[in-house]
């Protein structure tokens, strides 16, 4: 038995110092997030894909994202970085870029026009001087309005508002009907949110770029600015008073179950939904955006691939970019996660019914804008993320708010 | 004459590893963070020196000031607290009261709970509409309110209520070892006299404790300084920014928002209370060596 079990690891032993040669031309290693189990099976359909284009696929899933980009940055910078590692669609890896520490993908964008092909505020953060440095996976629109079915019929409300008024009157009506209007989780990252809609429905798309990707003083300090973050407070006055703290799933539950009428809150919430066995159109409804030229908000996950002079390890970069951005991989993905692909030119048929309102809103260039995340370094995201909070949950003047966030901004 | 050498030579050698681990680990790392506060550094490390530029953007900051007005708040409450309740639990137990071990135990047992459980454990109890609220309707009084956790105004009294909870019976055990050091003649003087037991504990005892008292004070101001996961766990500094504190606001620049500049001018910030509180501590002991 002993001596059974003894062969057998020193077997083990051989085929581990042998594995190496023999797979190290396509062996990736791959840190992400993704670890709850609708994310998890989505990773699992770029695993398969690129096992089945004749890689090696090495997990390292770390939970949380902030603990997840810490290890990568820390792996990068001792000196052990792996093959690919995930981070949001923002600038979270411009330093490591301007440290020279990533490898490009300009051979893959080359081959795929990806200047064509994505959308700007994509490209805005993944092309650094010339060279693309990410290969992006999906997109995320985080100013879904949801809204329960159940509650808008109580209170009367026959149609979708289609503008902030319009919006307004609806949460008015809500009220009026004994339901929570808006079903909101107080966290600073959710109020943010709540804002960026308000910015880009009621301030219009020229308003939000020249305050956020500018950051034009002017532009903060203006009247319509003001007018936008008077009805962000607006806001606040239909909130129930356990919002404070809560979860953004919790708020969905409310949704759910009749008690809020509205929420505003990112497509990972259409999972709480499908869990419930609510169908969109039936007992939910989602809307991209206020009317139908309201921007969308693009956000989203993309892989770098830290910097390597080992041949092996490059041509593992270079096929996993290439399944990466693959119409198949990326349908796959964004079916499980939620999301939608990057590309247009993929069979949107098979999403659910949101996530084809979501590409058919993408399909007009006018609407692309990307989230704060993508014109703001982490730094001045968290600076404005804080004035905001404080806004919404204290007693501050409106043009105290608006001085702190044109302070926030300046450098 | 190589023998007594190498005796005169041991307890340098024994204390080696944990003076370059004070060295390396503890002076080094805070020169390290000293230089980087004084440098623009974002997510990495740089040379760019730029001052007191990081400090001047810290004192600015209106989320930092109101940090260290919550550190301020919480440190008095909290450790004033926690050496009252210790206190006068000990005293308690002192009376050798029947089932001395299982109180002892019971109010230990909180400690052996980590920041981050008792915050969650907290959180559900003090959350408007559950627990303590919930509870006290229950019992009939159908208008109680009890939302501390979501008033701007209150938010960090409940992170002191959790925390004063969680490390008193860690007082009450270091206090109660001090009382059961303290001469059992004292106490039958003291009545041969006719003094009441109040008036001893007081002006005999208390005094006395001198130094268990020091040595509490210090591990309490410690754990004041490095509030960081009862927050979190309780009310991610909110509502709104009502409840953050000095060193959730390090982590968070540290990690979050890649400015490890700023977070280093604020960790360097932290470490003066800490200096300041231990340098009379340590000056009292060495005089005391002295004399």
């Amino acid at each position: 038995m002993y001596r059974a079990r003894n062969i057998a690891a020193a077997c083990a032993l051989l085929a581990a110092a042998a594995l190496p040669s023999l797979a190290a031309a396509q062996t990736a290693e791959v840190i992400h997030w993704w670890t709850s189990g609708g994310e998890s099976a989505a990773v699992k359909q770029i695993a398969q894909a690129y096992r089945g284009a004749g890689g090696v696929w090495i997990d390292t899933a770390i939970a949380g994202g902030d603990q997840a980009r810490a290890v990568t940055l820390n792996r990068i910078v001792g000196g052990n970085p792996p093959t690919a590692a995930q981070f949001n669609t923002s600038k979270q890896f411009l330093d490591v870029i301007e440290q020279g520490m990533l490898n490009n993908v300009d051979e893959v964008a080359r081959k795929e026009s990806w200047d064509t092909l994505l959308p700007a505020p994509i490209i805005n953060v993944i092309k650094v001087k010339g060279h693309y440095y990410a290969v992006p996976l999906n997109i995320h629109m985080q100013a879904w309005i949801w809204y329960s079915q159940a509650a808008f019929k109580k209170a009367g409300i026959t149609r979708e508002p289609a503008n902030m008024d319009e919006l307004f009157a609806a949460l008015d009506k809500l009220k009026a009907a004994g339901i929570v209007p808006l079903a909101h989780g107080g966290q600073s990252w959710q109020e943010t949110i709540l804002f960026s809609s308000i910015l880009s429905n009621l301030g219009g798309k020229d308003l939000y770029l020249s305050v956020l990707r500018d950051r034009d003083q002017r532009a903060i300090n203006s009247d319509a600015f003001k007018k936008v973050l008077l009805a962000f407070k607006r806001m606040q006055s239909y909130v129930d008073a356990g919002s404070p703290g809560r979860n953004w799933n919790d708020a969905t539950a409310m949704l759910i179950s009749g008690k809020g009428g509205v929420q505003i809150m990112g497509d990972w919430a259409k999972g709480e939904f499908t869990a419930a066995r609510q169908v969109a159109g039936q007992q939910f409804g989602c809307m991209p955006g206020l009317g139908p030229n309201a921007p969308y908000l693009i956000q989203g996950d993309v892989f770098v691939f830290p910097k390597t002079t080992n041949p092996d390890a490059v041509k593992a970069q270079k096929l996993l970019a290439s399944v990466i951005v693959a119409p198949a991989t990326q349908l796959a993905f964004s079916k499980l996660k939620g999301s939608i692909p990057v590309r247009t030119d993929v069979d949107a048929s098979q999403l659910d019914a949101c996530a084809q309102k979501g590409m058919a809103a993408m399909k007009d260039k006018a609407r692309q804008v990307g989230v704060t995340e993508v014109y703001l370094t982490p730094d001045q995201n968290g600076a404005i993320q804080d004035v905001l909070t404080a806004y919404w949950n204290t007693g501050m003047s409106v043009d105290k708010a608006q001085k702190n966030f044109a302070a926030a901004l300046k450098n | 004459m190589l023998a007594r050498r190498f005796r005169t030579l041991t307890p340098f050698a024994a204390l080696l590893p944990m003076a370059l681990t004070v060295i390396v680990a503890y002076i080094g790392t805070a020169l390290w963070t000293l230089r980087v506060s004084l440098t623009s550094s974002r997510t990495f490390a740089s040379d760019n020196f730029v001052g007191l530029a990081q400090y001047e953007r810290l004192f600015d900051n209106e989320r930092w000031m109101l940090s260290l007005h919550n550190l301020a708040i919480y440190g008095l409450l909290f450790v004033v607290a926690c050496i009252v309740i210790g206190f006068l639990l000990a005293v308690f137990i002192d009376q050798n009261v029947t089932g001395e071990g299982v109180l002892r135990t019971v109010f230990l047992y909180p400690y052996a709970m980590s920041f981050v459980a008792t915050g969650l454990v907290w959180q559900w109890m003090l959350t408007p509409g559950n627990g303590i609220e919930q509870a006290v309707r229950l019992l009939g009084f159908p208008n109680f309110q009890f939302d501390w956790i979501i008033d701007q105004d209150m938010a960090i009294y409940t992170v002191v209520i959790a925390t004063v909870w969680q490390a008193s019976g860690l007082v009450m055990a270091m206090l109660l070892a001090g009382l059961r050091g303290i001469d059992p003649e004292i106490w039958k003087a003291a009545r041969l006299d006719g003094i009441p037991a109040w008036r001893v504990y007081s002006s005999i005892v208390l005094p006395m404790l001198g130094p268990t008292l020091a040595t509490v004070f210090l591990l309490l101001s410690t754990a004041v300084i490095k509030l960081y996961d009862a927050v979190v766990a309780m009310t991610q500094g909110g509502p709104g920014t009502a409840s953050e504190v000095p060193a959730k606001f390090i982590m968070d620049h540290l990690f979050l928002r890649s400015n490890i500049g700023l977070a280093s001018a604020g960790a360097i910030v932290l470490l003066v209370p800490v200096l300041a509180l231990l340098a009379p501590y340590a000056y009292a002991r060495s005089r005391k060596g002295q004399a």
